[in-house]
């Protein structure tokens, strides 16, 4: 196996597993965990994109990468205050029990 | 994934971040790779692990720590998984010969940051102070009005 072919194998599973995750798991902590890991594989195809590419001098998918970060580590904070927030409020962070909208 | 105690998740998450970084420096990426570092094992995962103490629960642990749906979620994400490695084994992007390692200079990410994408990274530094207040806020809202 060939290595980009390496690369974008462990980024696909690591997607689903983010993926899994955040479907299955109950807890909104490990939904935001699932959330990240899918971020991480995104990065993890820039990065491989970027090294095997057609033009690595262009820096293109380093910048990415480093702005999705970026972006990822606001989210982090943003989505682990909401949840916070949420168990001030419903005294849990079991997602199936957070149902007062439900109609 | 499987692991009952979030503490266990948290550190296992670490770990896989850890573990990321180490590919990014296998590609040839240091400066991301050591970005990955400080921002996903050093930041990332101690909040998790800080919200994970903050909701502790007294309440006895849940029946399951699945939702109600897991077969079918299961069975969506191995599809996905599925579906991505068919796509990345069958397109041609093995063929290629290995380029060259890029030599990349922190230097050099740092004039790029500065002239041609100075833009987006004004925008990002403006992004990330607005969604720490706004964190900060939406953390303190509760305390603030129960004085």
């Amino acid at each position: 196996m060939t290595a980009p072919v390496g690369f974008l194998l462990v980024s696909a599973l690591l997607f689903a597993i983010g993926l899994a995750i955040a479907l299955i798991r109950r807890n909104a902590i490990l939904v935001l965990i699932g959330v990240e890991l899918m971020l991480n594989a995104a990065n993890l195809n820039f990065i491989t994109f970027w090294r095997y590419g057609a033009n690595p001098e262009a820096l293109t998918g380093v910048m990415f990468a480093l702005f999705s970060i970026g972006v990822a580590a606001a989210e982090a904070a943003v989505g682990l205050a909401l949840i916070i927030a949420v168990y001030r409020h419903f005294n849990t962070t079991d997602l199936d029990r957070i149902d007062s909208m439900r109609g | 994934m499987t692991l009952r105690n979030l503490v266990h998740c948290a550190l296992a998450v670490a770990l896989t971040f850890a573990g990321l970084a180490g590919l990014y420096l296998e590609l040839g990426a240091q400066f991301v790779g050591f970005a990955q570092i400080l921002v996903y094992v050093g930041a990332v995962a101690i909040l998790i692990v800080f919200a994970i103490l903050l909701t502790r629960s007294h309440e006895p642990l849940a029946r399951s720590i699945v939702s109600p749906g897991w077969v079918a979620s299961g069975l969506v994400a191995a599809a996905v998984f599925g579906i991505l490695a068919w796509a990345v084994r069958s397109s041609g992007v093995s063929a290629p010969p290995i380029p060259p390692r890029p030599a990349v200079a922190v230097s050099q990410i740092g004039d790029a940051l500065m002239s041609k994408f100075v833009i987006p990274f004004e925008v990002i530094g403006l992004l990330l102070t607005a969604a720490l207040v706004g964190a900060v806020t939406i953390a303190l809202r509760d305390q603030r009005s129960r004085k």
